[in-house]
């Protein structure tokens, strides 16, 4: 049983002037526990949205999410909100930690609202999961004197704290260089593998979805397996992209892009653009 | 459990980290805390030393004053009242009297002999009138049969004497053909700047020594209203009596129906002080509960702004939050106990600026008299002050906490 499952979920608003915005249209997936899952795609496609609804902070106009078997749209919002506590952990692109509060202060938020154990020694899980990502001698620091990275380092101590049994990324390095960013992913991958947790990542950086086991392309609301293979093939520094939308077209991107292996934010934005031109033609191929 | 303790938890980081608005927000409400207490305190207090005013020209509540009058100008008086007010004591278990008389005794001051005015009381009259004297003392049992007169005099008395205290142990010759020497044990304010020398002496006494035309006679014997040259001087058979609030209706008819059984062709007049009522308390506690209400209902506006601009402030904190596992009940339940806590601090600080203030008030000259029995600090008005910070928190709370509620997450955490 997945840990994860999506099926055929779409997500629809109506517009001011009553027109219907369809931001997911026929999303499949299933995540399973553990699992490294990434999901590319450029800005506006509906990446925040899917996770969103998986993290049960949105839910889904169609279609059947179910979370360890169990369908949500059963669940009460207040079960739902227990869940989305004790299951899932957040990773926002700007920390969003909370202003005025230490470091450990930070960490501990989550805690507030677990019960038992964890919230009675909710000071002390919050010290040694500061200290596992390698904060161990800021913890009394604000926010504001943090570097970006040590930031999401908090970030992630937060998202860990509780013990979630799956990680939502989004954009975990959006708001940061490439290599504080890699640092930052190494971290992690290394603690979501430790705990056994699965993660699932937003962004828009291919290089950061390739350590993904698994990746995903969102486009115009459709979610299509993708393949980024970080080690074996690559075109220069940029990663080798196996695209399927129907009959799983391979192509590598052209040669002579430029793009290097420090791929920023903006850089991964304009490989994302690529992708999704060069998969259109796919499309329009088939 | 966690629940509660985890909310309180937030609550007081949230006022932790944000002193200074909560610090701004609840001077007002500490403020209308400290009014509403003090303005409690302070009224119980100005009740208090109206009451002890009343209670030293007219004795305290109730006392009932029994006087007893001729109905003709052949009246006769043959019963020993002394004896007929005793027995009443004893049938009603009354713990408090004191018979009164009042009459003029020359008196020799160095100035010359002045007609001085004397009021006959028993001991207890200082329990009843809350006589307390500011030099030396009351009467004493050791007074009663003392073999001269002891005098709790006025500040003029001691003045024409030309003394300043009682050190030196003053007396005092009273009376017409046979003056008696008088020691003065004690010494009253003045009742008035302008006062005129008075004294108080034990009834027995002034019967035993002085007599009640200023020569000496038996206590308690007022043989008639037209003998001569004693009728100016005489006054007739009264008496005060303590007695319970609850009951002074009802011995005020019993002993009036008592006494008047006893001395035929008299009238008997029993009347009380008050009935116990108090419309000045009762109106200064209203008005004090309207200036405090309407200083709480200031600070809780007050509070109500600044909670709501702080609400926006912290929206995209409130979505954090939710994705922490924050239920809606509990995001409510944090932002409305918030607003409770921080109230709940500012009451204590109001009940201690009012601690303070009535504890260092200057009562003579706020209130004019001194208090003898202070009020102890009204607990309740602290209590009450205390209960309406923590409504005025909870309602301020409610507003601030809808609009955090209807925050939808997603928007909340992308603010």
């Amino acid at each position: 049983m997945s840990l994860l499952e999506l099926t055929e979920v779409t997500r629809s608003v109506r517009l001011p002037d009553e027109r219907m915005l369809h931001i997911l249209q026929g999303v499949t997936l299933t995540v399973g526990a553990g699992e490294h899952v990434a999901v590319v795609g450029r800005s506006g496609t509906g990446k925040s949205t899917l996770l969103n609804i998986l993290g049960l902070l949105d839910a889904p106009t169609t279609g059947e999410y179910l979370l360890e078997g169990v369908p949500i749209a059963r669940l009460s919002n207040r079960a739902r909100t227990r869940r989305r506590g004790r299951d899932f952990g957040f990773v926002f692109q700007q920390f969003n930690l909370l202003p005025g509060r230490t470091a450990l202060e930070n960490v501990t938020a989550p805690l507030l609202y677990a019960g038992g154990r964890q919230f009675w020694s909710r000071r002390r899980l919050a010290a040694e999961m500061l200290t596992r990502v390698g904060l161990g001698d800021r913890l009394d620091t604000m926010p504001e004197k943090l570097s970006g990275g040590e930031q999401q380092r908090v970030a992630i101590a937060r998202a860990l704290v509780r013990g979630p049994r799956v990680i939502l990324a989004d954009e975990p390095t959006g708001a940061l260089d490439v290599e504080t960013g890699g640092e930052v992913m190494d971290l992690l991958d290394e603690i979501a593998s430790q705990t056994g947790a699965a993660l699932v990542t937003i962004t828009h950086d291919l290089a950061v979805a390739a350590r993904a086991e698994r990746q995903y392309r969102l486009a115009d609301g459709v979610l299509v397996p993708i393949r980024l293979d970080r080690d074996s093939d690559w075109v220069g520094d940029v990663p080798t992209l196996v695209a399927d939308r129907s009959a799983m077209t391979e192509r590598r991107l052209p040669t002579g892009t430029g793009l290097g292996a420090d791929l920023g934010a903006d850089q991964g934005a304009d490989l994302g653009a690529d992708l999704d031109q060069d998969l259109d033609q796919d499309g329009a191929r088939a | 459990m966690t629940g509660v303790v985890g909310a309180l938890v937030e609550a007081w980081d949230e006022l932790r980290i944000h002193k200074l608005r909560v610090l701004l927000a609840l001077v007002g409400v500490a403020c209308a805390v400290a009014a509403i207490t003090g303005v409690t305190a302070a009224v119980s207090m100005l009740k208090q030393a109206f009451q002890e005013q009343t209670d030293r020209g007219m004795g305290r509540q109730v006392t009932l004053m029994v006087n007893v009058y001729p109905t003709g100008p052949d009246s006769t008086m043959t019963t020993d009242m002394d004896a007929v007010f005793a027995q009443v004591l004893d049938r009603y278990s009354i713990e408090y009297a004191s018979r009164q008389e009042w009459t003029q005794v020359p008196a020799r001051f160095p100035d010359g002999t002045r007609s001085l005015q004397v009021t006959a009381v028993d001991q207890d009259y200082a329990v009843i009138n809350r006589t307390v004297p500011v030099q030396g003392r009351w009467f004493s049992d050791e007074d009663v049969e003392a073999f001269s007169p002891t005098l709790v005099v006025n500040e003029a008395f001691l003045t024409s004497l030309g003394l300043v205290d009682l050190s030196t142990h003053p007396t005092v010759l009273l009376g017409g053909e046979a003056p008696v020497r008088a020691t003065v044990v004690g010494v009253l304010k003045n009742d008035w700047p302008q006062a005129e020398p008075m004294a108080f002496v034990l009834y027995d006494q002034l019967h035993r020594w002085i007599g009640i035309d200023g020569n000496a006679g038996p206590p308690g014997q007022v043989t008639s209203i037209a003998s001569g040259s004693a009728m100016a001087m005489q006054s007739f058979p009264s008496m005060q009596v303590w007695v319970p609030t609850g009951a002074a209706s009802e011995l005020s008819d019993a002993i009036q129906h008592d006494v008047a059984a006893t001395v035929p062709g008299w009238g008997v007049d029993v009347s009380p002080n008050g009935d116990g009522s108090d419309p000045i308390g009762r109106a200064t506690k209203w008005v004090g509960i309207g200036v405090g209400g309407f200083a709480l209902l200031l600070g809780g506006l007050g509070l109500v702004n600044i909670a709501l601009v702080t609400v926006r402030y912290r929206i995209r904190e409130i979505g954090i939050r939710r994705s922490f596992g924050a239920t809606s009940g509990r995001v409510f339940f944090g932002v409305m106990l918030e607003s409770v806590v921080a109230t709940v601090v500012a009451g204590l600080v109001g009940v201690v600026i009012a601690v303070a203030i009535i504890k260092n008030i200057p009562i003579e000259r706020v209130f004019g008299s001194q208090i003898d029995d202070m009020p102890p600090f009204p607990v309740s008005a602290a209590l009450v002050g205390m209960a309406c910070a923590t409504a005025v928190g909870a309602l301020a709370g409610i507003i601030p906490a809808t609009v955090a509620v209807r925050v939808k997450v997603i928007d909340a955490i992308r603010y």
